[in-house]
Parts: structure tokens; sequence; C-alpha cells
């Protein structure tokens, strides 16, 4: 087999385990989402379990990627991809992390039922796998029109992160003996997924510098 | 302009080498099409491109050996600082400014002293203290010093393929030149003697330019501030090293770098 076949063939399985990764954390955030508004306590705890499959897809795409880097020294757009890859797996794995975060707030979320109906931060959960799952693709697909659609999504995240913290604010204010503990619970669950739509739009920004040789942050 | 001319004409060079429109042929092949690149004093610029792109033919305009191959006609504008190269300037004192070092070790068959001295001598420098601090500080130069200065009145041939490649660029320095072209000169050594040769590329352009022509992409990019790629007597692209191994601009490059040219 030729240097360059077999070079191609290892940046397809560097992307395929890429694709497996990213497909296992987003299916964690919507797990995570789904145990929010069920308020599945079990469901909550048993995501964590899932963070260590992560932490090994991250090593072992690591180790493809170092592999890749001494035996075949990649220049140019190859570089780019190999360099770019071993980025995004930081901020996949910190998906990972999160979605477990969310599940152990989950877990732990005080009182028996919600304070109030979960719309906005539920629609944080939906934005948060559909902005994971499109940065991945983005890279994947070689598409820079979708890694600008995932940064723009961003600001919709954003948008709803302040209006649940609003409303949360609001809850405490009313009754902050009644309401505290879970709004602050409330609070930190948003705030994990406006962190994945941050790490979501990194990996955007890794797509476009594989495409074009610059990275720019938005 | 004007080409094989020998009248000289007394023009400090400097340390820049701009090239306008320059074409070459040998006989009727061409193997230079209508080149213009300015090489930047003081750093080191790389040439690459596959076997029979032009790359060396450019090098060697730039001390006009090519002068010396039958049937070689050159168009165009080569000047190194004002220095018009192929216009009234003396060959000899061309090539004492812009020194060689080819891709096989040459070093002549006499002593390491009288390799580094032959240069000096030739351009009239007699006396023994002169020549003995020009060896010294050649070899110093070429961080050969403290090998070889127990070695000096030993026959060269007997170094290292290593020893005898930095042993001419010593030599190539002994006259002082402004300019160095290296010609792959690390393809025939070990990774020791190739890592020794780029350390001193980068330690000499505190005050030298050097141009090399290289196949090796990692030495490219390790030692050269510019790398200019060649493709059938055209240069394809010329930029910053890092530039065209991040991000290349023509798809010919990309390419040709990758190793899926062809």
């Amino acid at each position: 087999m030729s240097a360059r076949k077999q070079f191609e063939e290892e940046l397809e399985e560097l992307k395929t385990e890429l694709v497996e990764m990213c497909r296992l954390t987003a299916d964690m955030i919507a797990n995570a989402t789904a145990a929010l508004v069920t308020f599945d306590r079990e469901l909550g705890k048993s995501i964590g379990e899932l963070d260590k499959r992560v932490d090994e897809y991250e090593m072992d795409i690591e180790k493809r990627c170092m592999r890749i880097m001494i035996r075949q020294q990649p220049v140019a757009k190859d570089f780019r991809e190999v360099s770019t890859a071993l980025k995004m797996i930081t901020d996949i794995e910190r998906f990972g992390d999160q979605a477990s975060d969310i599940g152990d707030l989950v877990y732990t979320m005080p009182g028996d039922s919600y304070i109030k109906k979960l719309t906005h931060i539920t629609a944080m959960g939906e934005l948060a796998v559909r902005m994971v799952k499109e940065s991945v693709n983005s890279f994947i697909r070689n598409d820079e029109v979708l890694a600008d659609e995932v940064i723009a999504l961003d600001d919709q995240m954003d948008d709803l992160f302040v209006t649940v913290q609003d409303e949360l604010i609001e809850l405490i204010r009313l009754d902050g003996k009644s309401n505290g503990d879970q709004a602050i619970t409330l609070m930190m669950v948003a705030k994990y997924l406006e962190r994945i739509g941050d790490h979501a739009v990194n990996v955007a920004e890794w797509t476009k510098y594989n495409e074009t040789g610059v990275h720019q942050k938005f | 302009m004007a080409k094989n001319k020998t009248a000289s004409q007394s023009v400090a060079f400097g340390q820049n080498i701009s090239v306008k429109n320059a074409n070459l042929w040998y006989g009727d092949f061409q193997a230079i099409k209508n080149i213009s690149m300015e090489i930047p004093e003081r750093q080191v610029t790389a040439f690459i491109g596959p076997s029979g792109c032009g790359k060396s033919t450019l090098l060697k305009c730039f001390n006009r050996m090519n002068d010396l191959v039958d049937g070689c006609r050159v168009e165009g504008e080569f000047r190194i600082g004002d220095a018009d190269i192929y216009g009234k300037t003396d060959v000899n004192d061309l090539r004492r400014n812009v020194g060689m070092v080819f891709q096989k070790p040459n070093p002549f068959p006499m002593s390491v002293y009288d390799n580094i001295a032959y240069g000096p001598r030739t351009f009239g420098i007699r006396k023994r203290s002169e020549l003995d601090h020009i060896v010294e500080t050649s070899l110093k130069q070429a961080a050969m010093w403290e090998e070889l200065k127990d070695r000096l009145n030993k026959s060269a041939l007997g170094l290292s393929g290593g020893q005898q490649q930095r042993l001419c660029i010593a030599r190539a320095l002994a006259v002082a030149p402004k300019i160095i072209l290296m010609d792959e000169p690390t393809s025939a050594l070990d990774p020791i003697s190739t890592g020794k040769i780029e350390e001193l590329c980068d330690e000499l352009t505190k005050s030298t330019t050097i141009v090399i022509v290289t196949h090796n992409m990692q030495q490219a990019t390790r030692i050269s501030h510019k790398t200019g790629f060649f493709l059938l007597g055209e240069l394809v692209e010329f930029g910053n090293t890092d530039d065209i191994f991040t991000s290349p601009v023509d798809v010919r490059t990309e390419r040709y770098i990758t190793g899926r040219f062809g």
C-alpha cells in the first residue's frame, strides 16, 4: 500500500472514531435533557457512566493523531485535518463532562417537583444537541457554511440562557426560601448547557481553520 | 539585462536577490519560464519541487554556474543588491560573494588548512598569520574548530561525509561571501550530520543569505523562512514557509507537498 493511501485510510479511521465519540456525547446530552424534563433521577445518574467511554475515545483519537503526526509528518490540508481533530476532541470530551454533570445535578435535584415549567431550559438542551451534532458534521463534511450556522446558533443559546437566568432570579425574589435550592441547581444546568454551546462553537471554529488555514475566534 | 558579459564593474553586492522575468534555455529546452521573485537578505530561502523543475538551474544562475554549460542561454534580470549579475559584473567577484555548496561534499585533495585557505590565497592573501586567522574563524563559523583544530594538516579526504560537507561550507565562508547557495547539501548525510548543517544554516543567517535546494520537505519547514515551489520550470508559489506548509494557495503546491502529485 502506498504511503499516501495508508495516510488516507488512517485519516478515515480517525474521522469514523470522531463521529462515534460525537454521537455518544450528543446522546448523553439528549439523555441529560430527557432526565431533566422527566425528573428521572436514575437516568440522570446513569449518564456519568458513559463518560468513561468518552474519555477512552479521547485517548484513542489522541494516540491516532500523534501516530499520524510522527509517521506521516503531514503538511498543508493533511496537517490541518489532523491538528483540527486533535484540538476538537478536547471540546468533544467536555461535551461528555458537561452532560455527565447535568445528569448528576438531576440526580441530586432538590425537591420532588419543579418550581417552574421547564420551557426555555428544555429548548437549551435541544439546541445543545443540535449544535454538537452540526459542529462535528461540519468537520466531517468539510462544510464551512454549516460551521458558520453553528457559530450563529450560539446567539440563540446565549439569549435562552439569559431568559432562564431572569426567570430563576425572579423565582428567588418571589420566594427564595422555597425556590432557592432548586433555582440554583437549575441555574447550574443552564450554565452547563450554555457552555456546551461554547464548545460547539470552538469545534466550528476549528472546522473553519481546517478549511481556510485561518483560526479566528468568534 | 544582457547575458554572459564578462567586462567587470565594481558594484557593491548586497545580500538580497531580485529576479525579474527570468528565462533560461538549455539548447531548445526551456528550463526556467518567466520567473520573478525577491529573496530577502539574511534569511534561509528554500527551493522545493520535483526533479527537473528548474530549482537547481535557477540557483546556479545566482553565481552564474550555468555559464559553464554549453548551449545555455539566460534572459531576464538577476540582481544581488544593486549588482546586475548578468551585466557588467566580474564573474570571479560574483562567485567570491556568492558561495556554493553541492550535494556531494567536494573537498580538495589537500589538507584541511589548505582547503580553507585556498579561496583567500586565490584572492591574493599570502600572509600566514592572516590565513591562520581566516582558517580559524571559518572553522569556528562552521562549528568545526574544536573537532579539527588538531587535524589541520591532515588530509580533508580522511574526514567523514558530514565533516567534509561542513568543511566545504567553512571553505565557502573563508572568502566572506554575502550569500551561500546550497544544492541539496544534506541528501547524502546521516541525520546527525544533517542536523549540524541545519543548525549551521540558522547560525549563518546572522551574516549571510542562504538559498537552499532540498527534496526534504521537513528540512524546508525546519530551517527556511521562505519557500518557493517550482514545477516544470515555473515558480508556482513563493511565500513564508509557515504559510506554504500549512495553507498553500495553489492546488499544485498542496498536491506536491502532501505527496499526491501525479
